[in-house]
């Protein structure tokens, strides 16, 4: 089993410059996962797929995650002159992340009996940029999973052949899996 | 827009000039869909040129309610999933909470999971041969011998956890209670009298013309689009994929147990039919060792609190082989008492994907029959 450092390894050495990260996972499940950036992600799905040493064929799960706007309050240390003297001091400074969408998918190898290996792909943000290159073309199993993640997230998947809603009816406004979606107020019997 | 490749494109949709279409909806009341769900089939004649499902009449965002309660509080909601496999759904989801919280399972509840899943599967696949007879017009007969049997098993879910459909039986790090007095007694004489049921039942059925006339070379799915397509558990070992959670993952303690994995040579409905007989002679055979082999002792850590679980934040996937396929929770924790992102991985959904490709071509009384021979539970699959 490739950990995804090697798997980033072996990514970079056929798409040098590609934009990778591994995203740590802190849960005892040690299931860390890698970060692929947009302009690539079909090809390397592609790669994924057919590389004779990974060969993940199977795409077993597709969804997606809300992250929002969040303010994170964080103790820095700072040099200031206090009564005259030089001295080190804490600072809580407030740092804001901004907020972004996220495609979670879950990769297996059947023939090699390996996996998981997890991908990501995100968003420029929750409003006007939320459009994500579609893996449909690389995995069937994705057709389904990402109208889903359109429907419930609103991410709009590039390339994917038939992006309509798939739980919710069709002149549905809202994603209701976003984590700041009220619901409409139910009339009145 | 980027066409998918020649291969995953949906053959079968020429020209049809001069030729009278008819576009029906099948459903969502009809029938042969095993709930609401709807196909929009569009026929030439009796045969089918293009079918479109279509989803979401029982949709009630489980996942949203699940992110708004305690992880505790989601066991019984996931009883509701496929509602004809409680028992498996729990053990799902327990199993990547267990993964996310780093929980060890006692050697007797691991036990107990292993012979109230393969029960589980025994019921299900029952079910499953005799709707899909009834689907080809054997009305009754088999499904009553079917769920004669699934009865059996029925009750003894009553007894252990008290309902026969929504057990709510498991929990994070081992099961809710003890078995009752005599229920071993009473397992191994169900299990007993189920394989003499399946010997019945396949001498009845297995060798039927009709069930061949109309099953064998009807609804081909070829292996190679079956992986692409994610179509996991009997369906995809029908097409000769040895791929099989319990022999790859070995969750739990599938690894003590002897069994086969069966696996199909056309992957048409024939084999799928035959792939549920075949595993659920499997599964007897490891009810068998699972019942003679359970050890006593604990079932649950006494001192692990169950109410106000909060699991370090982290995120887990788990799997397991549900009688469906690959039944998948993923779960992301941020530290609080609720998930904050909680994602079921539904098999009858993802398993539906190929449904057009299995059906065009084929006339609209064989539709009925390939999507009976898929299996799917719409409460899983509109969650």
């Amino acid at each position: 089993m490739q950990t995804p450092e090697q798997i980033k390894d072996r990514i970079l050495a056929a798409f040098p410059g590609a934009h990778l990260e591994v995203i740590p996972n802190g849960s005892p499940a040690n299931q860390p996962s890698l970060l692929l950036d947009h302009a690539q992600a079909r090809e390397i799905a592609t790669f994924l797929r057919d590389d004779p040493e990974l060969r993940f064929d199977y795409a077993s799960n597709v969804t997606g995650v809300d992250w929002p706007e969040k303010i994170v309050k964080e103790k820095v240390k700072v040099r200031k002159i206090i009564d005259g003297v030089e001295q080190e001091a804490a600072e809580l400074v407030e740092r804001k992340i901004p907020g972004f969408l996220e495609a979670v998918y879950h990769l297996y190898s059947m023939a090699l009996g390996r996996g998981p290996l997890i991908i990501r792909l995100r968003t420029g943000n929750r409003t006007d940029s939320v459009a994500l290159p579609s893996l449909t073309p690389v995995w069937r199993s994705c057709e389904f999973q990402e109208r889903e993640v359109f429907d419930l997230f609103g991410i709009t998947f590039n390339g994917h052949p038939d992006l309509r809603r798939i739980l919710m009816w069709d002149n549905f406004a809202d994603h209701p899996m976003r984590k700041d979606y009220v619901p409409a107020e139910e009339p009145k019997p | 827009m980027i066409a998918p490749p020649p291969e995953l494109q949906t053959p079968g949709a020429g020209d049809f000039a001069g030729h009278d279409l008819l576009e029906i909806a099948m459903g969502p009341h009809h029938p042969s869909t095993h709930g609401v769900f709807r196909m929009n089939v569009l026929l030439d004649g009796e045969t089918v040129v293009k079918l479109t499902p279509v989803f979401g009449y029982l949709h009630r965002n489980h996942e949203k309610i699940a992110e708004k309660n305690s992880y505790l509080a989601s066991i019984p909601y996931t009883d509701r999933l496929d509602y004809i496999c409680s028992m498996t759904n729990n053990w799902a989801y327990v199993l990547s909470v267990e993964k996310l919280a780093g929980l060890a399972v006692p050697e007797r509840a691991e036990y107990l999971r292993v012979i109230v899943g393969e029960l589980t599967r025994l019921q299900n696949h029952a079910c499953l041969a005799g709707f899909l007879l009834q689907d080809m017009g054997a009305l009754g007969t088999p499904l009553m011998y079917a769920f004669r049997e699934r009865e059996k098993i029925l009750d003894l879910f009553e007894s252990l956890s008290g309902s026969r459909m929504m057990c709510n039986y498991m929990r994070f790090g081992g099961c809710r209670c003890d078995l009752p007095a005599g229920w071993l007694e009473q397992a191994v004489k169900v299990v007993a009298e189920f394989d003499s049921f399946l010997d019945h039942f396949e001498a009845l059925l297995n060798e039927n013309e009709i069930l061949r006339a109309r099953s064998q070379g009807v609804g081909v799915l070829p292996p190679g689009l079956a992986v692409n397509a994610g179509v996991t558990g009997p369906g995809l070992r029908a097409s000769g994929v040895n791929y099989d959670i319990r022999k790859v993952d070995q969750y739990g303690i599938y690894n003590r147990f002897k069994f086969r994995v069966p696996l199909g040579q056309h992957g048409d409905v024939f084999d799928r039919y035959m792939m549920r007989i075949l595993e659920m002679r499997e599964s007897i055979g490891i009810l068998g060792q699972a019942l003679r082999d359970i050890p006593p002792g604990p079932i649950l850590d006494p001192k692990f609190k169950l109410r106000n679980l909060r699991p370090k934040p982290g995120e887990a996937y788990g799997r397991i082989e549900s009688p469906k396929g690959e039944l998948g929770f993923y779960l992301i924790s941020d530290g609080g008492p609720a998930p904050y992102r909680y994602r079921v991985r539904p098999p009858s959904l993802i398993n539906l994907t190929v449904l057009e490709d299995m059906c065009l071509g084929h006339t609209i009384a064989d539709v009925v029959i390939i999507l009976g021979s898929i299996d799917i539970v719409l409460g899983e699959v509109d969650r």
